[in-house]
């Protein structure tokens, strides 16, 4: 594979699981390698001597391996023959199909210059009224669904992706369990939809360190379909808590203090540097997106963890999803979901009532767990909670409910024939000059 | 000039052989790429071991090979202060954003942050034979409606004599404004521009005194519970989720201030471009003017280089206290100080010191010290005064208010406006907790003279008795909770509605709608005059039920009234309603 003027170094001096040292020359930072056909990274130069990081994972290899640099960072070949088609961590095909042609550009590349962004204001309708009620999307927002790992998130995701009205989902898959993988594969080839996705996807089979390079891939691939063809792009992340858990694995391996729950001390800078990717351009550069919704599992609903804190304060809020006892069903959660961005679309670019007949809502929502408390307690409901207790049980099922699939002005309608069911206007607490207008 | 060569690399930590002197915090710029497509990267030493220095690039190292040369400068990270810093988006190291072209920030693109070729109208206030010391005003010029002055240089030091000035007209920054003479009669030229070390303070002032002016937030929950003075210090701890970004917004919209600088420390992007948007539209509610005529932003992302996101709280801070020396009053917002410990804690890392608490360097909380430090209200050498008021954000990991970078902060602000993830939760925002934020200023005996000239000698003794209700409030909602609604007294209820009708009324704000979001002090004093006339007042009530009822009804009026133009008909309107629901069931005494 080498070709002439490359040099292969034979004498590896050291090896760790994830990584191997040489002495080498002229070797450049981040630089690929091939350790025996294995690829690798350069992660730390010190005089003449090189580490690398090896993705597969050092088994097997010996101290005489074949080391050849490649003079480049990691990179991907892009063009439209990316729709439709599934890769692995390295950008290598794995559906069978041919190599992509095109421009190779470097993954992981530069941050998008603040002053050239636009901000978010179009708005993303998924149909689901948790959502798109109580936290909307807009287009160049980053968000994950933080969820335990038996919640339906990838079907939730799923079902926003091919609702969305979006030119092209670029579905990245970080440990992906094979089922998980094939039940991705089948909803986008069912839905007739497979041409306007493009699939990176490490799944368990694989080995865990070359998750690193899946949201560069994913991302380089969504900047640019974003960036030269001027499309709205989606990007799915499942699931980051397995990347960081990858980047806390090579951080270990090259004897780095770790900081919180033995996560790097760059766990912040990591991620923003993923999910920073999500951006709007003005129509002056064409006008695309780049929104990335994102999967962040957590270990028995504790967001205190490092990775879903960092990713709390950095991505545009948070998604939740509950089973609802009271209704059977899987709710999306209203008290700690969150769109950060909702404010630029909920009463601008949907209904004037939207934001605060959204607050009043969740109001009504938390006195109903209030009084459901006192319940629980043994304690005398007023007629108040009663009522409220109704309106919680009806609003879940009609509105908070993932089987929900309506548009904004039906989820008002639906919320504002509650409040009239339930309470009065001083209950509800809304300005009065729309209490008039839509109070049924 | 010393030089050296790129000996190792982990991240952007680059180890350099050198041939010459160096200094602590020296900048130096590293060539990469060989010879052909050569790029410079800005670096900054931050540790010398024998013939190694470590320096760290403010940029991706990605590509550097061992042997790329370097060069080192001579002098620490600096600004260039002048006239043309307003309305600017600057990243950490103070490159306009603007100019850069591109859709992408390539690196090793630097600029100059100002506009050479800009004519100033120029107005001399020195006069030949005068006697000047660094910071005194030779001049002004007229920056967006604000007299920028133009001083002799904070790094000149001694006493000089004015030997020429320019006269009023047109010029352009790198003109000779006037040429001091020193002690020992050698000619000193000054223009209108001039550098300084960003982790050096400015010190060219002649007195710090406690701060005692309020800086009006048009916040409630600030200006009446907790108030900030101009040249105080406040911080701003809260999870993700509790608004800690909107109610900065709302701050920097509102404030007082005739020069405000937020510093965007390793935040979200789409934060800065919402700024970039609405700052330009928005108008100042003090002046009428557009918001951004006053404001300057230093954007540095979290997806931007870790190593200048440090820089950029310091960039920031100097530019502020250059305002301050001309007398004006300077907010100064960083969000969040937590990122820029987090670089810091990167860095150590790197250099494999002995962490401390959570893996941050030890000196933590000095560092954070002696940044708050550089805040202040001062009296100048020409007996005027300016402000330089710093609130910073701080994101504590897991919401845990015990890790070191808030417990580094609290003992040196000295305003704490605790975030609450339980009132976020219930959409009471601004989400700060009235019981357990404090100001400091509010205990300072020239703090209350000053607001009983400006309201009256009765507004602290309310706010504590609002404070006192509302620890009331809190502690009987304890008791319902273990004793239920009818296992405590019917005025248990009452007093508890009381402190909800605070809440709702005067601490909770619509930070979205367009009249509530700013309350003038005279309003805050009606409002404030209002429910503690309701909370003062004793009612007839039969039971609990008819309690809650009452008082939500209470609530709603007003918050109509907080909704409505203030004094305006409408206004009146629910305040004559309200007057009559309070007299169906108050008891007069």
């Amino acid at each position: 594979m080498a070709k002439a003027f490359q040099k292969i170094y034979t004498q590896i001096t050291a090896i760790t699981k994830a990584t191997c040292s040489l002495k080498a020359e002229g070797v450049g930072n981040e630089e690929l390698a091939t350790v025996n056909g294995k690829l690798a990274q350069v992660v730390k130069i010190m005089g003449d001597e090189v580490t690398l990081q090896v993705f597969q994972g050092t088994e097997g290899i010996p101290t005489n391996a074949e080391v050849v640099f490649l003079g480049k960072a990691p990179s991907l070949k892009v063009s439209d023959q990316l729709a439709g088609r599934f890769f692995n961590a390295y950008g290598d095909p794995i559906d069978g199909g041919p190599a992509v042609e095109g421009k190779e550009i470097e993954i992981g590349g530069p941050s998008v210059n603040p002053v050239r962004r636009k901000q978010p204001s179009e708005l993303i309708a998924t149909g689901i009224a948790g959502i798109d009620l109580n936290n909307t999307l807009v287009s160049g927002q980053k968000i994950p669904f933080f969820a335990d790992p038996d919640q339906p998130y990838n079907q939730v995701m799923a079902n926003v992706a091919l609702r969305a009205d979006v030119d092209k989902i670029i579905l990245g898959g970080m440990g992906l369990t094979n089922d998980d993988y094939l039940y991705f594969k089948n909803v986008f080839a069912n839905a007739g939809v497979l041409d306007r996705i493009v699939s990176f996807v490490n799944t368990t089979e694989n080995p865990a360190v070359e998750r690193l390079l899946i949201p560069d891939m994913a991302l380089a691939a969504a900047e640019y379909f974003a960036v030269e063809k001027h499309q709205k792009v989606l990007v799915l992340l499942t699931d980051m808590t397995l990347y960081a858990d990858a980047l806390a694995i090579v951080s270990n391996r090259m004897d780095q203090i770790p900081s919180k729950d033995s996560m790097p001390g760059s766990l912040y800078s990591d991620l923003a540097k993923i999910y920073e990717k999500a951006v709007q351009f003005p129509e002056e550069a064409g006008g695309g997106s780049i929104t990335i919704i994102a999967v962040t599992t957590l270990s028995g609903g504790d967001i205190t963890h490092a990775i879903p804190d960092n990713t709390g304060y950095i991505t545009e809020g948070q998604l939740y999803l509950r089973r609802d006892a009271e209704i059977g069903k899987v709710i999306v959660d209203p008290f700690r979901s969150l769109s950060r961005l909702k404010q630029l679309v909920a009463g601008k670019k949907t209904r004037e009532d939207h934001p605060q007949v959204m607050n009043a809502a969740i109001r009504l929502y938390a006195d109903a767990a209030n009084a459901k408390t006192k319940l629980e307690n043994g304690f005398d409901l007023t007629d108040y909670d009663n009522r409220c207790l109704e309106f919680a049980k009806e609003y879940s099922d009609k509105i908070l409910a993932i089987d929900v699939n309506i548009n904004t002005v039906e989820m008002l309608d639906i919320a504002w024939s509650l409040f009239a069911k339930y309470f009065k206007p001083e209950e509800v607490n809304i300005k009065q000059a729309l209490v008039d207008k839509y109070w049924k | 000039m010393t030089t050296g060569k790129v000996k190792g690399i982990i991240s952007n930590l680059v180890t350099v052989v050198v041939d010459g002197p160096v200094s602590q915090n020296e900048i130096a710029y590293i060539s990469v790429g060989g010879a052909k497509e050569s790029t410079k990267l800005m670096a900054e030493v931050i540790k010398v071991t024998g013939e190694n220095v470590f320096v760290q690039v403010f940029e991706s190292t990605r590509g550097l090979k061992v042997g790329d040369t370097v060069e080192f400068q001579g002098h620490m990270l600096e600004v260039t202060l002048g006239p043309g810093l307003l309305s600017r988006n600057y990243d950490g190291l103070q490159n306009d954003l603007d100019k850069l072209t591109g859709v992408f920030l390539q690196r090793g693109e630097y600029n100059f942050p100002l506009d050479k070729e800009k004519l100033w109208h120029f107005k001399p206030l020195a006069q030949v034979g005068d006697r000047v010391e660094a910071a005194a005003w030779l001049g002004e010029v007229d920056e967006n409606h604000q007299p920028h002055k133009i001083m002799v240089p904070f790094a000149m030091e001694g006493a000089y004599t004015v030997k020429s000035i320019a006269k009023e007209g047109e010029y352009k920054i790198e003109d000779v404004m006037a040429v001091l003479t020193d002690a020992d009669g050698i000619d000193h030229q000054v223009t209108m521009i001039q550098k300084w070390p960003v982790k050096k303070a400015i010190l060219a002032y002649k007195s710090k005194p406690r701060p005692f002016k309020l800086l009006e937030t048009g916040m409630r929950t600030i200006d009446t519970a907790n108030p900030i003075c101009e040249g105080g210090t406040g911080f701003i701890p809260g999870p993700f989720g509790t608004g800690k970004t909107v109610l900065q917004h709302s701050i920097s919209k509102q404030a007082e201030a005739d020069i405000v600088i937020i510093a965007a420390c390793g935040e979200r992007a789409n934060e800065v471009v919402e700024t970039f948007t609405e700052f330009p539209e928005l108008e100042d509610p003090h002046t009428g003017r557009k918001l951004m005529e006053r404001t300057i932003i230093i954007a540095n992302t979290s997806n931007m280089p870790v190593a200048s996101r440090e820089a950029s709280v310091y960039t920031s801070m100097t530019i502020a206290e250059y305002y301050r020396s001309m007398g004006l009053r300077v907010l100064l917002m960083a969000d969040s100080t937590s990122r820029w410990a987090q670089a810091l804690r990167e860095m150590s890392n790197r250099m494999e010191e002995l962490p401390g608490q959570d893996a941050f360097p030890m000196d933590l909380s000095a560092i954070i010290g002696a940044f708050y430090a550089r805040a202040g209200y001062v009296y100048l050498n020409n007996g005027k005064t300016g402000s330089v008021t710093f609130l910073g954000t701080v994101s504590p990991a897991g919401g845990n208010l015990k890790e070191p970078v808030t417990e580094g902060t609290k003992k040196v602000a000295r305003c704490f406006y605790a975030l609450e993830q339980a009132r976020a939760d219930h959409k009471r925002y601004p989400a700060v907790n009235p019981i357990d934020s404090y100001s400091k200023y509010i205990e300072y005996p020239e703090f209350a003279e000053y607001i009983s000239g400006l309201i009256d000698d009765q507004w602290i003794p309310t706010v504590n008795e609002m404070k006192t209700y509302l620890q009331r409030g809190k502690e009987i909602q304890e008791q319902i909770n273990i004793l239920g609604d009818d296992g405590v007294p019917v005025d248990y209820h009452e007093n508890f509605w009381k402190s909800e009708v605070i809440d709702f009324v005067i601490l909770q704000q619509d930070a979205f709608d367009k009249v509530d979001s700013v309350t003038p002090l005279a309003r805050q004093r009606y409002m404030l005059n209002i429910v503690m006339g309701i909370c003062r007042s004793d009612y007839n009530f039969d039971n609990f039920l008819d309690v809650a009822d009452y008082f939500k009804r209470v609530i709603n009026l007003c918050k109509q009234m907080n909704y409505s133009e203030f004094e305006s008909s409408e206004f009146k309107g629910f305040e004559e309603k309200l007057k009559a629901l309070l007299d169906e069931k108050q008891i007069k005494g």
